[in-house]
């Protein structure tokens, strides 16, 4: 096969896969036959492509090749339930003219869907890096640590509970659009975070998710303009990528924020989260992803400044955790009150918070035995710490960091 | 499309249709199922009398066995059922929600099965 046709599927298949499926599925909801009838168009893509040329309009042919995959599939299984799939696909391919070039963009609509509070929320991120982004449930099961053929089944119940109970494809209503949108932030935001917290992947695959994600931020930027919190998660994106290869130096070894060479930190991130920074601070609607975003910038400004401004950041995880209370920004308030005051402010905010919630949180014996350290303490309560630093965290290099500083001090 | 709601309330809930509380009890019932109504969704639904006068049968290799009360032990008990013709599932959970037993008990959206082509 000429390798320009390749070429060609390729293009079509990143640019308007998601396109695709959420324009086949926006109609009956039925997302698993807009996968399988796109799957048919690719093939007949690659079959015809080669002997009569690309078509001047290829994700034109690949919408209809993919309809006439449904209309067909629906003759053959000949069921009242596809018949009516097909019907719905040609009462909407008759109410739009032939030449349309551009197919209309549901991906937002499909978003929703995918983050939609009757679907669980765990399989929120992997349908949408599946139905919007194009992954197989291989490279996604690899990225959130679940065997393939068990995310698989989840997909396809999710995508079958999309259908058979009628969720819509729909963007929600001015009144329920920040909570229903915060969901679709916190699948994207929660793709990320499983690619950047994988410091162990090989790091093709990191970048595999890590780039889809930032991806998906950017569509959602440019599919909901007016969202001060789309740019927020953009924002929040681009300034912890921007530190992304910091975290290990030469010899793989971790290296916590604090002692990262900001040299080493990407100006170009860093300027792409400045830009959604701003764009978010215009639209005059401040939540949680825009002050997290926040935070990582005012780290960021060190690379410029070659100082971190922590009472600010202090005062930033106040407001983020007055917007929203969680046991991570606790305990990150107390790592900022540990270097913008001293051990003994970090000790009592972290004594200050729920032991049951904390006991099996990382974060907060590493800077509970960090605050220790400092405040020169031995004995018991310092090893206490350490042992459950080292029990609790999934990386072999940040075991190694732990142990290095306390034999250090 | 069809949804059922299906409503499940505890024991005090069902006490509660019949003690000096029940006033109050079929008022919420009352104004809610006539907002259903107006809205011209209802399809078909019905309170139902509380589990203590239910009966389960069981027929196993052929033979019948009638058992005192609901199909499972459980604190909240099915109490009611409307079956609702709406465009999706968003305006189902709207109703749900707006349900008395949402609020103390649970609403469940169910969708109903298709049934057989109809040409």
């Amino acid at each position: 096969m000429a390798p320009d046709v390749d070429e060609a599927v390729e293009v079509v298949v990143r640019e308007s896969y998601g396109r695709l499926v959420a324009y086949l599925a926006s109609t009956t909801s039925d997302i698993e036959a807009a996968e399988d009838a796109l799957a048919d168009a690719f093939e007949a893509a690659l079959r015809s492509w080669p002997e009569r040329g690309v078509p001047e309009r290829p994700e034109s042919w690949m919408l209809t090749a993919a309809r006439r995959s449904i209309i067909g599939s629906g003759r053959r299984r000949d069921t009242a339930q596809r018949a009516l799939v097909s019907l719905a696909v040609l009462a909407d391919e008759r109410a739009e003219p032939a030449e349309h070039s551009v197919v209309p963009d549901k991906r937002l609509e499909l978003l929703f869907a995918c983050a939609h509070p009757a679907i669980d929320p765990s399989v929120h991120s992997p349908l949408m890096l599946q139905s919007v982004m194009g992954l197989d449930a291989v490279r996604i099961g690899a990225a959130f640590l679940v065997a393939p053929a068990t995310l698989g089944q989840q997909l396809v119940r999710a995508k079958r509970k999309i259908k058979v109970a009628g969720v819509p494809f729909r963007v929600p209503e001015r009144d329920e659009l920040p909570e229903r949108a915060s969901a679709v932030f916190d699948a994207v935001y929660a793709a990320y975070g499983t690619g950047w917290d994988d410091l162990e992947a090989d790091r093709r695959r990191r970048v595999g998710l890590v780039g889809e994600s930032l991806r998906l931020a950017e569509l959602l930027c440019e599919l909901l303009p007016e969202d001060a919190e789309a740019h927020g998660l953009g924002a929040l994106l681009w300034h912890t990528e921007a530190r992304s290869t910091a975290r290990r130096d030469a010899d793989g070894a971790f290296v916590p924020l604090i002692r990262q060479d900001p040299a080493t930190w990407s100006v170009d991130a860093i300027g792409r989260g400045d830009r959604h920074l701003m764009a978010a601070a215009a639209l005059h609607a401040p939540g949680p992803y825009q002050v997290q975003a926040a935070i990582q910038a005012v780290h960021n400004r060190r690379r410029s400044t070659g100082v971190t401004d922590w009472p600010i950041v202090v005062s930033l995880y106040g407001t983020l955790l007055a917007m929203r209370p969680s046991i991570g920004a606790a305990v990150a308030r107390a790592g900022a009150l540990l270097e913008a005051e001293g051990p003994d402010a970090a000790l009592a905010a972290l004594d200050g918070l729920d032991h049951a919630s904390v006991a099996g949180y990382q974060p907060y014996w590493a800077v509970r035995m960090e605050a220790l350290l400092r405040s020169g303490a031995s004995g018991q309560e310092l090893s206490a710490a350490y042992a459950k630093a080292v029990e609790l965290a999934a990386d072999p290099s940040v075991r190694e960091h732990l142990h290095r500083r306390i034999n250090d001090g | 499309m069809e949804y059922m709601l299906i409503f499940t309330e505890d024991d005090d809930h069902f006490a509660a249709r019949a003690d000096e509380r029940a006033p109050e009890y079929w008022a919420e019932w009352s104004a809610y199922l006539a907002e259903m109504g107006a809205s011209g969704i209802v399809t078909y639904g019905a309170g139902l009398e509380p589990p203590s006068t239910s009966s389960t049968v069981r027929v196993r290799d052929g033979v019948r066995s009638v058992q005192d009360g609901p199909f499972a032990e459980s604190k909240e008990n099915l109490g009611g059922f409307f079956v609702i013709d709406v465009p999706d599932l968003d305006v189902a959970l709207d109703w749900a929600a707006r349900s008395p037993s949402a609020r103390y008990g649970s609403s469940e959206v169910r969708p109903v099965m298709p049934g057989p082509s109809a040409d």
